[in-house]
Formats: structure tokens, C-alpha cells, sequence
């Protein structure tokens, strides 16, 4: 057998892991013992993910801060879900669905890579900021895009429903802040678990392909990396268009899995470009199963914590702040080291347990 | 490398949490209730709003005002001699928040829904209460996404159509205004919602529309520059469908600018008159069309409003009274349908579709309320006016 | 006539922006670190305010330095609970520190004030000027925050520039390894930055809601997002570039609602903000620092 290298056999176990927990959500789903709550997460958990891993690719290989992923899932939910609505009658469901997915990643990477054009020349913050705009340009001008159909084709206004001057039977497809409501519910878990697999699949051979060493051979040192005659712009174009593209699979998946899509602060803004960094950085920058593993605690946190009321985002704020010094604050890293409470060590000590067992 | 390993265990400990997670969380025995049942045959009333967020003052309301309607119900024996139990699940506003919670809710048991607050997060659930046959009544939330094919949705409050067609009628009726200006909140279904429907029916009444300026939920801390405006294009009276927290910022800038024209509110200003050290003075002349007044002198009101500032503290608002009558509503549907706790779902749900559009109720936010078979309920929003700090009727 | 009174509501908006910019840009000079709690400080900064001239009846003076004393003390916890512990360890764990103090914050703010939003009285009680025959109105509001705005700035590059602390916390921000090799306490010049810049937050807290009067546990986070970028659009880390890039962003906010569109406003205050750092990758002010090979 060929002998695999430390990453990929990293990726083989978390795919294996996801399998399995795949296996098992389904099994437990169809015996009737998962709550409605647990398998109506499953699909977002999933999207987030998905969002998360883009956005880990962008943050841990290129080394650049986005506050903007937010808007590029945002992007590929609204032209998804738009596609999807607007053809609901005419293409049948599954060729539909595929191809709302393509058009939602396809655009996706199309603003990622417009986006990037400008944006990769600034570094640090700066670029940091400026994704932030975009994403809250996108938000702000999907919240004042009205489109309609009728007999005569599509109708586009940036003003509001009557603007549209539609035929009596003109359908409003996106209805300015109201959004796009009732966009048919095609993602399933299937689906989501596939689509996350195969994410993984891609970043994890897109980090240790050419193109991807050369990318991080850039985050490391541009200079040097100029001076050996590496196409800097390019690289980094492909990073960050890849990184989008999949940032928008995630926005499909998320807009086919609810009836009413509305872009808000909370789910397309700053404030979702931000969480999802969250789940980056806690699962660590440049680890891709550790992205995944994050969004599904942190998703499930707040949910699980349902039972405080009015106290759970509360309670929420102060594990997030304990988990965040207790993974990387150097003196509590320390502490771990000397009192064989590191990871390594506590999954050391799992380990010598199973080989006892 | 000990990012690497950290990262790994990170992910062992955290995918055992999750399995850990998943068991504590099987069964119904997890959620607060707020009635203790006890193993005793209870309805199952559940309740979904922003407790927390930027909108947190609504779903508060809302969850206070059921607390106090249940509690009574409770007190006088029920409904059809069950108690109810309430749980109610924070949204934070969010579509899938809601969705959540409503999941949240239907592991608990619930038999029927009483919410959600916001328009947006309303269509997402009523989606899911659509599928599951489960019986929805919507405080507040009044687009019209909410009830469009789904037979099971009904609302309390009036819907965006009816707000918006009702004040250009008002105005135009009454001849407050010749040209209007309006400042909406383009990122809140809602405000847009109301919006469109008044600028529909002002161009079939004549009224003239002389600036349309919007504001979105990140940009309204300055309103001077949509003021300005409508005062430059002459406008002489101002429609504001939006929620009276903005409203007040308006008013007081209107005010330092000297600009004051008629100021419309529709039913989201309500609420105005209980912010804290809010100048009323500011508010003198205001119209606003709302179903209900806590200053009002009838008994019903009295004895709510007094529990609600003994129990909460602070001034109950027109959710927290649309809220309160829904407990009632569906006690007077339930009993007029002869149901018992042990109906499944889908029978409930069915039952209290054709038993609500019998129910002729009296409550704190209206008198003879119907409702039709397109979940719309058929009081008819009614202007008010504010003088000397209070609302005076104005019909 | 309507020009000039865009102008003036602009500088007006500017001028909050601004006061909160010099927050943000004090901490990331010295700590290069993006404090997304700032924002949330002067929330807590304006409810201080509130308490103490509505439930307590005192003095608007008094009343600003008692909130300026709790949120220096508020912000020195902070600092030492949740920054401190990560002095080491990479920039973005700060930040996502600073989003779990920036939740915690608010959500105690909900428990302790309640949803409800108040009214809050502005400091000022100074109606203003009225100009041209009262075409023209500046608030006093709005010339108190231009005012106070343009003493911290005199004073805060004073303080940088001649003062022992100040002249650590340069060095700080320059090289910390070579600072701590100067014998300066590169921790404690930290803990510093951030107790003043939280004093600062109270100030602007009572600024920004006396010119824009609800307050609600969530009133400090969007103007606390605007403020940062108003930073970075002046060049982060510079004091004076805060002020420029505060003001800039008012005046093209608001010209922007004014002569474009009110619904496309946010949208078009982000695309100038992108073509001026396209133009200028640092900010107005910031320094161009040529990487070293």
C-alpha cells in the first residue's frame, strides 16, 4: 500500500468521521430517536461548514482576514434561490436543483474573483475592512432589488414593487427586504454531507497541489516568493475565487432548506461574516476538519443552551471567551503541558484506554 | 505540530460533546416550562420571539403578555378543564433561529403555536407549522408571506396590506395631508411592507407622493437628511411605518430642525408613550392607527396593564396586547371546538381552522373579531390621535 | 442654502463617528488589535449616563465623569480578564475575544437595563446656532461633539507625543520586543491604552446619544462598526487621520442619502470607502511602511 502522508490520512479520518456520524444521524432519524430540533440543524450545520471551510481556506492559506463571506454566501443563496423559484414550473426538480447549485456557486466565484481583483492588492486590516464593505454593499442591494415575472420576461427595480410596472399576472419573485418566499426545500442531509465531503476533498487537494504551496509559500513570505518568480496575482486570485465559490455552495444549501429568505444583519451580514470567522479561528486557522468540528459545537451551542431563556446568549458569550483562552492563551497552554491536559496528551491517554480495552 | 495535535483532540473532545449532546437532548425532558405539569394532561401552548437581538423588546412583550394570559386561564381552571403549559423559544429575529426554536418546541410537545413576532421569521415558520399540521396564531407578525397558502396561519394584528390601504383611505378621507412624504426602513419586511401598500393606494386616492426616503436597520441613527428632504419637496404630512423606538428619534430630530408637518404611525409606534424619558411633548399630534391603548379606562385593559407593570415592569405595548387576547382566542376556539389535550396534532389543527372563523371575540385590542378564511382577522386598524400624553380616539 | 445644511448634519454624524474612531485607533495603534467590544463599551458609557442624570439626578458634568470612572475600571477587567491571557498568541484571537466580550456585554446589558429602549437627555443643554435667519441650524449637540472631538485629538497626540507613557506606548507600538529591551513595561503600557481608550468610549457614549436619543443594549454596535471603518478610512492607527476619516464618513453619508439615494445609502458609504483605499491602500493618513525583505 501506498504510504500516505499525515494530511491526507487526517483527511481520511474526518471524512470517516463524518461518514460515520452521518450513518448514525440518519439511523437515529429513521428509529425515530433524534429530536425534530437535531435534524432540523442538520442541514445548516452543514452550510455553515461549508461557509467556514471557504473561508479557512482564505484566512489559513492566503493569510488574508475576509470579513466578508457572509455576502458571497449571501450571493450564492439569493441567485440559487432565485433560479429555483423562478423555474419552479418549468425544469423539473433534480436538473433544477443541480442547477441552482452551479448558478449559486458560479456566481459566488464570479463576485469572489471581482471582489479579489481589487481587494488583494491591500493587505492586513485594510483588506479586512474592505471585504467587510462588500458584503455589506451586496446586503444593502439585495435588500432594495425587486424582481418580477410575467408573460414579458423578468422585470428588475431597485425602488420597490410598483416600479416593476409588471402585467396583472407578473409573480414577485425577490421582494425587496421581504426576500424570496417559498423557494422549494430541496437539501437534504444527503446532499449537505455529500457536498461537505467533497469540499474537504477539494480544499484538501487544492492546499497541497502547485497552486497551493504556492499559495502558502506567498502567505509566508510574498517577497521571496516574488523573487522566485511566482505569478503572485494569480495565486491568490484562485485562492480567494475558490474560497468564495465554496462559501456560496454553502449559501444554496442554506437557502433550499428554508421557506423565507430575508438578507439581515444576522444572517448575511458582518455579524454572520464575523461568526463564521468564530468557527474558523476556534477550530483553527489552516485545519479544515477542525473549521467543521467548530461550527457544529458552537451551532449546537446556543440551541442546547435553550433551557437558561433569557440568559442563553449570555452564558453563550462566556464560553466562547473561555473556550477562546483555553485553547490559545499561552499561559493556559502552558498550564495544560505541565499537567498532561494538552490534547495530545488527552488523546494520547483515549488512546492506551481503547488498546486496554 | 501542537497546533496540529491541539486541533485533533479539539476535534475528538468536541465530536463526543456533540454525541453527549444528542442524547441529553432525545426526549422533551430538557425544556424549561414554565408551568410545572408534572406528568398531568396539559395543552401544549408554545410561543417563538426575539428575547434577545436588536428586536428583543417585541419578543418580551410578547412572552410576558401570554405568561400573564396563561396564568389566568390557569387560575380559572383552564381550558376545557386542562391546564396550560407555555414554553416559549427565542429567534433573535433570524429566520433559522425561529426554525430552530420551533424544532425546539415540537420535541417539547407542542400542540399549538402562538407566534412567531417578526414577518420574516413568521413565513419560515408557518412553512413548517404548514407541513406539520400544527395550528399557528401570529401576534404581530402582519405580512401577508405569513398566511399565503397555508390554511393553519391566522394573525391578531392587521396585515400589511390592510395598514397601508387603511391610512392612505385615512388620510385621504380626512383631507390631513395633500403631499406626502414617507420614511420607511428598506431592510425590515415589515416597514417595506407597509410601505408598498400605502404607495399603491395613495396613487388610487389621489394622494400625492412628493418623497420617498428610506432608512435601513444599520444606518437609523440620523434621520435629519430624509427629513430634510421631505421638508425641501414641501411635504406636509409625513407617513412613518416603522417601530416607535425609531420613531422617537425622528420626532425629536423633526423637531430640532423645526420641520412640523401631520406625522402618520402606523401600528409599530405604539409603545412611543412608554419609552423611558421620552419628551412627550414631542409626540403631541401624532396619528397612529393601533387597536389598543394601555392608558384605556375599560377594566380588561386596566387589570392587564397592572399585572404587566407589577410582574415585568414597564408599559405593555400593542404586541404584549395582541399577544394576550391570542391566549383567549384560542381558548374560546377550543371550547367552542370541544377539544381535549389528548387530540393528535393534525386533529387540533383542523378543528381550530373551522372553529376560528366562528369566534366573534372582545378583547383589549378590538371589539367582534373575525376571522376569514385567509387567516386575516377583520378588526379594522382605527386611527388615533396623541393629546396631552395620551391617545384620544379620533373617530 | 440645502447644500450647507447637509454639510453641517454631516460633520454633525461625522463628528460621533469621529469620537469613537479615536477609541478604536488608539487601542489598534498600541495593541494592533481590532477592540470589536469599543463599540459596546460606549453603550455601557451612555446607560452610565442615563442612570446617573434620570434615576439619580445628578449633573451632566458629573455624570459623564462618574461613567467615565466605571468604564475606565470596566474596561481595565477587560482587559485583564479576557485580552491579557492572549498578549502572546496570534491577533485573531484577540478579535474573536474582543466578539465574546462585545456578546457578553450586550447580553448583560439586556439583563441589567432590560429591551426596552429609553430616551436618553442629551448633555447639552445649548440649543445652538441659528444661522442665515434660521435657514441654517447647527445644534449645539453637534458643536460640542466637534469641540469635544477636536480637544481629545490636541490632547491625546500631547499626551503621545510628550508624556513618559506616551512616549512607551510609541515605542509599543513600534517594536514591543525592542521596547521591552528599553525597560518599558510593554503589559502595563497595554493595560493603559486600553483604560483610556474605554474612558474615551464613555465621552463618546454621551455624545453619540444625546444627538441620536434611543439607547438599547444594542445602540453602540452598528455606530461601533461605522467608527472602525471611519478609522480605517483615516489610517488606523492614526490620531489625527480618526478625526479626518470620522468626519468624511458623515459627510458622505449623509451626501449621499441626500443627492443619491436614501435606500442605497450604505451601499455607496462602503463603495468610496473601497475606491479611496484602492487609491490610498493605507487610509488617509495611515503610513505607507515598505516591507523589508
Amino acid at each position: 500500500m501506498k504510504k500516505l502522508n499525515g494530511s491526507t490520512k487526517n483527511l481520511i479520518s474526518s471524512i470517516a468521521i463524518i461518514v460515520v456520524l452521518y450513518l448514525v444521524m440518519n439511523g437515529m432519524q429513521a428509529t425515530g430517536n433524534l429530536s425534530s430540533l437535531m435534524s432540523g440543524l442538520l442541514v445548516p450545520v452543514c452550510a455553515y461548514s461549508l461557509v467556514a471551510i471557504g473561508l479557512n481556506l482564505c484566512v489559513g492559506y492566503l493569510g488574508e482576514l475576509s470579513l466578508g463571506h457572509a455576502g458571497f454566501m449571501c450571493v450564492g443563496a439569493f441567485t440559487s434561490a432565485f433560479f429555483s423559484k423562478a423555474f419552479q414550473n418549468e425544469i423539473p426538480d433534480v436538473p433544477r436543483f443541480i442547477l441552482a447549485l452551479l448558478i449559486g456557486t458560479f456566481f459566488a466565484a464570479l463576485f469572489g474573483f471581482l471582489i479579489a481583483i481589487p481587494v488583494l492588492r491591500l493587505s492586513g486590516d485594510y483588506l479586512a475592512i474592505v471585504t467587510l464593505a462588500f458584503g455589506e454593499i451586496i446586503k444593502n442591494v439585495i435588500n432594495v432589488l425587486y424582481v418580477g415575472k410575467d408573460v414579458n420576461g423578468f422585470h428588475f427595480s431597485l425602488k420597490d414593487m410598483m416600479s416593476l410596472n409588471m402585467d396583472f399576472d407578473g409573480v414577485v419573485i425577490v421582494n425587496g427586504a421581504q426576500g424570496i418566499t417559498g423557494t422549494p426545500r430541496q437539501s437534504t442531509f444527503t446532499i449537505a454531507v455529500v457536498l461537505l465531503i467533497l469540499a474537504l476533498i477539494i480544499t484538501h487537494n487544492f492546499v497541497n497541489s502547485r497552486t497551493g504551496r504556492a499559495v502558502k509559500a506567498i502567505r509566508d513570505n510574498q517577497i521571496a516568493a516574488e523573487t522566485v518568480g511566482l505569478p503572485i496575482t494569480k495565486y491568490k486570485l484562485t485562492a480567494f475565487t475558490i474560497s468564495a465559490a465554496i462559501a456560496g455552495v454553502g449559501g444554496v444549501i442554506y437557502a433550499h432548506n428554508i421557506n423565507s429568505l430575508t438578507a439581515t444583519t444576522n444572517n448575511f451580514g458582518y455579524n454572520m461574516s464575523i461568526m463564521i470567522l468564530v468557527y474558523v479561528v476556534l477550530g483553527g486557522i489552516g485545519n479544515f476538519s477542525g473549521s467543521v468540528v467548530a461550527t457544529v459545537v458552537l451551532t449546537m451551542l446556543p440551541e442546547m443552551l435553550r433551557g437558561l431563556s433569557t440568559y442563553r446568549m449570555l452564558i453563550y458569550s462566556i464560553v466562547l471567551i473561555g473556550l477562546m483562552l483555553f485553547n490559545w492563551a499561552p499561559g493556559i497552554l502552558k498550564f495544560r503541558e505541565e499537567h498532561g491536559l494538552t490534547t495530545k496528551q488527552l488523546v494520547g491517554r483515549f488512546k492506551k484506554n481503547k488498546e486496554v480495552q | 505540530m501542537k497546533k496540529k495535535f491541539l486541533s485533533v483532540g479539539l476535534c475528538a473532545t468536541m465530536v463526543a460533546s456533540l454525541f453527549a449532546g444528542c442524547g441529553a437532548d432525545n426526549g422533551a425532558a430538557t425544556s424549561p416550562e414554565t408551568v410545572e405539569t408534572s406528568g398531568e394532561l396539559t395543552w401544549r401552548i408554545g410561543g417563538i420571539g426575539p428575547i434577545t437581538g436588536g428586536a428583543a423588546q417585541y419578543g418580551q412583550g410578547v412572552m410576558n403578555a401570554i405568561q400573564i394570559a396563561v396564568d389566568e386561564v390557569n387560575a380559572e381552571g383552564g381550558i376545557n378543564g386542562y391546564k396550560v403549559s407555555f414554553n416559549f423559544q427565542d429567534d433573535e429575529a433570524d429566520n433559522q433561529k425561529a426554525v430552530n426554536a420551533y424544532n425546539t418546541l415540537k420535541d417539547w410537545g407542542m400542540q399549538i403555536l402562538e407566534g412567531t413576532v417578526t414577518s420574516g421569521a413568521c413565513a419560515a415558520v408557518s412553512a413548517e407549522t404548514y407541513n406539520d399540521r400544527i395550528f399557528q396564531l401570529t401576534p404581530s407578525a402582519s405580512s401577508t408571506s405569513v398566511t399565503e397558502g397555508n390554511d393553519n396561519t391566522f394573525q391578531i394584528c392587521f396585515s400589511d396590506p390592510n395598514q397601508g390601504t387603511v391610512s392612505a383611505d385615512y388620510i385621504a378621507d380626512n383631507g390631513l395631508g395633500t403631499k406626502i412624504g414617507i420614511i420607511y426602513d428598506s431592510s425590515d419586511p415589515y416597514s417595506s411592507g407597509v410601505y408598498q401598500n400605502f404607495a399603491k393606494e395613495a396613487a388610487n386616492v389621489g394622494l400625492e407622493i412628493v418623497a420617498t426616503e428610506a432608512f435601513t436597520s444599520d444606518n437609523k441613527t440620523d434621520f435629519s437628511t430624509q427629513l430634510q428632504k421631505c421638508k425641501d419637496a414641501g411635504a406636509d404630512l409625513l407617513f412613518l411605518p416603522f417601530y416607535y423606538q425609531e420613531g422617537s428619534v425622528v420626532l425629536k430630530q423633526a423637531h430640532d430642525m423645526s420641520y412640523a408637518p401631520v406625522m402618520f404611525g402606523v401600528d409599530g409606534f405604539d409603545g412611543l408613550l412608554g419609552v423611558k424619558d421620552f419628551d412627550v411633548s414631542l409626540a403631541e399630534g401624532v396619528y397612529l392607527l393601533t387597536p389598543f391603548a394601555a392608558d384605556a379606562e375599560d377594566d380588561a385593559t386596566k387589570n392587564f396593564v397592572t399585572k404587566y407593570e407589577e410582574q415585568f415592569g414597564g408599559t405593555p405595548n400593542q404586541f404584549a396586547a395582541d399577544a394576550y387576547d391570542g391566549v383567549y382566542i384560542l381558548k374560546e376556539a377550543l371550547e367552542s371546538a370541544g377539544l381535549t389535550p389528548e387530540a393528535s396534532n393534525e386533529e387540533i389543527c383542523d378543528a381550530l381552522i373551522a372553529a376560528i372563523q366562528k369566534v366573534n371575540y372582545n378583547g383589549l385590542t378590538g371589539e367582534g373579531m373575525t376571522w376569514n378564511d385567509q387567516g386575516e382577522v377583520s378588526k379594522s386598524p382605527k386611527a388615533v390621535i396623541i393629546q396631552n400624553g395620551g391617545y384620544v380616539s379620533v373617530e | 442654502m440645502g447644500f450647507l445644511t447637509y454639510l453641517i448634519n454631516g460633520l454633525s454624524l461625522g463628528s460621533v463617528y469621529a469620537l469613537i474612531a479615536l477609541g478604536y485607533t488608539m487601542v489598534y495603534g498600541i495593541a494592533k488589535m481590532l477592540n470589536f467590544a469599543h463599540g459596546d463599551v460606549i453603550m455601557l458609557g451612555a446607560y452610565l449616563v442615563f442612570m446617573c442624570m434620570s434615576n439619580s439626578g445628578l449633573s451632566a458634568v458629573l455624570s459623564i465623569i462618574i461613567a467615565i470612572v466605571c468604564c475606565t475600571a470596566i474596561g481595565i477587567i477587560i482587559e485583564k480578564i479576557a485580552y491579557k491571557p492572549l498578549r502572546r498568541a496570534t491577533n485573531l484571537a484577540v478579535l474573536i475575544t474582543a466578539i465574546g466580550v462585545s456578546y457578553f456585554l450586550q447580553n448583560m446589558a439586556l439583563m441589567i437595563f432590560g429591551s426596552n429602549p429609553v430616551s436618553f437627555t442629551s448633555v447639552v443643554s445649548w440649543p445652538g446656532l441659528s444661522l442665515a435667519g434660521g435657514q441654517l441650524k447647527i445644534t449645539g449637540n453637534a458643536i460640542v461633539t466637534i469641540i469635544t472631538c477636536l480637544i481629545i485629538m490636541f490632547a491625546l497626540m500631547w499626551f503621545v507625543k510628550n508624556t513618559k507613557p506616551g512616549q512607551a506606548m510609541r515605542a509599543v507600538s513600534e517594536d514591543k520586543d525592542a521596547a521591552t529591551l528599553m525597560g518599558i513595561n510593554v503589559n502595563a503600557t497595554i493595560s493603559l491604552t486600553f483604560a483610556i481608550g474605554s474612558g474615551l468610549a464613555a465621552i463618546a457614549g454621551a455624545l453619540l446619544c444625546s444627538s441620536y436619543p434611543s439607547l438599547n443594549p444594542y445602540t453602540g454596535s452598528m455606530p461601533g462598526i461605522k467608527a472602525f471603518t471611519a478609522a480605517v478610512f483615516g489610517g488606523i492607527g492614526s490620531i489625527p487621520g480618526a478625526l479626518i476619516g470620522g468626519l468624511l464618513l458623515g459627510v458622505i453619508e449623509i451626501l449621499a442619502k441626500a443627492y443619491i439615494s436614501s435606500q442605497l445609502a450604505d451601499a455607496i458609504v462602503f463603495a468610496v470607502l473601497i475606491i479611496v483605499l484602492l487609491v490610498k491602500p493605507t487610509g488617509i493618513l495611515g503610513k505607507q511602511i515598505k516591507e523589508k525583505v
